[in-house]
């Protein structure tokens, strides 16, 4: 089963089986502007729901993006290291960020639908 | 919210769809479409700034010159009507309260140009030390528009509407004339590193004037720009930013600006100075380059060893070097070229160096 859910903090997450898909919302980058830079985390690690889980830096500023469910990295996007400006072309696509394992699936039931996550912009 | 102030152009600045943020209690333009696009073009082409949010203080009296010197660093007795300084304002402790432009119209009438966010504390701070002077000041910060027109190609635009020569006004000098049919003080002066004016008017006239140079814009390859590039391009230029990389603690000699600070003169916040200068110079704003990948960001910690060593004042990525660019405020002897330092970004320690400045020279005619 396919899902795409979002969080208050403005990251996308897009489940599949146990592994999510996780980036930031194109809301939120058109906020940061012109991305320069995306601290990618080692893969392997650990986070808790709502830890920080890597960084977006824009020409303005460092932003944090919160991991939507607890989980394990076990993938990074590698082309961001040299073409950052991916999340500015295609956020929800393919500027997304890590694939996480998630490790509680139910912590995906207080993510927001679309819906939801656009009517609270 | 708190309640933000808007400049005579807030309407033209939504109407061109600019993304609007709170900047020192005022509510500005950080871009209109792309920050990275609005500061190529300023460096390439020429662009348009609204800083109607910029203060200033009008100082009129027989004492007028006399007061100014005792009040800022710089000398305004040493230079002729017509011309301008840049200086830091001191404290009695030697710690920079503002930075500012002052005009010199003759040796009776000064007008200081302070930062948006200062103008209340410059004012009264003014007012307070004007006690035993016969000068009246004024401050004029709400009847004022000011738009900086900066880029290469800055002064053939502003040329098609001024009545004025402007090869005639050379660097850091200014007159009064009409632009676009408006009564201005024009100054070649600004805070991009390229050439380029400043010009003061009436807040009534803003509007038609910034729809005029908008209009002009387009047959220039400009761009309305805004503070986000305003920011980038003065860090690249290795201007300095008050509140980031001056404040009330910092002296202008640890901010580098000792060539706008004459010691052959009387004023307030000497005496710290010449201790400073007896027992050394504690910390230094110096740039820095990265070695390894990161970012450096106002306030992040600098490290060598375990001992931290300074703080970042100001950080982003350069545009035109297309790299990361910061000043840091180091302690002694951690200040000098070459040295090896660590920046702490979100927790890491990341590999850095002390570098020269400025990061980049743009068209700016010459420097004072």
């Amino acid at each position: 089963m396919r899902m795409r859910k979002f969080t208050k903090t403005h990251e996308w997450v897009e489940v599949e089986g146990n592994v999510a898909t996780i980036g930031i919302t194109a809301h939120a980058a058109e906020e940061l502007g012109d991305v320069t830079f995306v601290e990618l985390p080692e893969e392997g690690k650990e986070v808790k729901k709502g830890d920080a889980l890597c960084a977006v830096e824009s020409v303005k500023s460092a932003s944090d993006v919160y991991s939507p469910v607890s989980g394990k990295v076990i993938e990074v996007n590698t082309e961001l290291d040299a073409n950052p400006e991916i999340i500015n072309e295609d956020a929800e696509g393919k500027g997304w960020i890590v694939k996480l394992e998630i490790s509680d699936e139910s912590e995906l039931n207080d993510l927001l639908t679309e819906e939801e996550y656009k009517s609270s912009l | 919210m708190e309640n933000l102030k808007k400049t005579p152009l807030f309407e033209e600045h939504v109407r061109l769809g600019a993304k609007m943020v709170p900047f020192g209690g005022w509510e500005m333009p950080v871009w209109y479409s792309n920050l990275k696009e609005e500061h190529h073009t300023v460096r390439n082409n020429v662009g348009i700034f609204d800083v109607s949010h910029m203060g200033e203080i009008d100082i009129r009296g027989n004492d007028a010159v006399k007061f100014v010197n005792y009040l800022i660093t710089n000398n305004v007795e040493k230079i002729k009507p017509g011309e301008i300084v840049y200086s830091p304002m001191l404290n009695e402790n030697g710690g920079i309260i503002d930075d500012l432009l002052a005009y010199k119209y003759s040796d009776e009438h000064v007008l200081l140009v302070v930062n948006a966010s200062n103008i209340e504390k410059d004012y009264n701070w003014i007012i307070k030390q004007a006690e035993n002077f016969d000068v009246e000041v004024k401050n004029i910060s709400d009847e004022t528009a000011q738009i900086a027109v900066q880029g290469p190609k800055a002064e053939e635009m502003l040329q098609e509407i001024s009545g004025v020569d402007l090869k005639e006004i050379s660097y850091y000098n200014f007159t009064e004339g009409r632009i676009n049919g408006i009564q201005c003080l024009i100054s070649r002066t600004g805070y991009t590193g390229e050439d380029g004016f400043e010009i003061y008017f009436d807040r009534e006239a803003a509007v038609p004037m910034w729809r005029k140079l908008i209009e002009l814009l387009g047959k220039y390859d400009g761009k309305p720009s805004g503070l986000g590039a305003r920011d980038t391009l003065r860090l690249e230029a290795t201007y300095l930013l008050y509140g980031n990389d001056m404040t009330d603690d910092i002296t202008p000699f640890e901010a580098g600006i000792k060539w706008a600070v004459d010691m052959e003169k009387d004023f307030i916040g000497k005496e710290p100075l010449l201790k400073e200068k007896e027992t050394g110079i504690r910390r230094r704003l110096k740039g820095i380059e990265m070695l390894e990948k990161g970012i450096p960001r106002h306030g992040y910690k600098v490290f060598v060893g375990d001992e931290e060593v300074g703080f970042i004042t100001s950080g982003t990525v350069s545009p035109t070097l297309d790299k990361p660019i910061a000043l840091a405020m180091l302690n002694k002897p951690y200040y000098k070229k070459d040295t090896e330092i660590e920046v702490e970004i979100r927790g890491k320690r990341v590999k850095a160096k002390v570098i020269k400045t400025p990061f980049y020279r743009g068209s700016v005619k010459n420097r004072k």
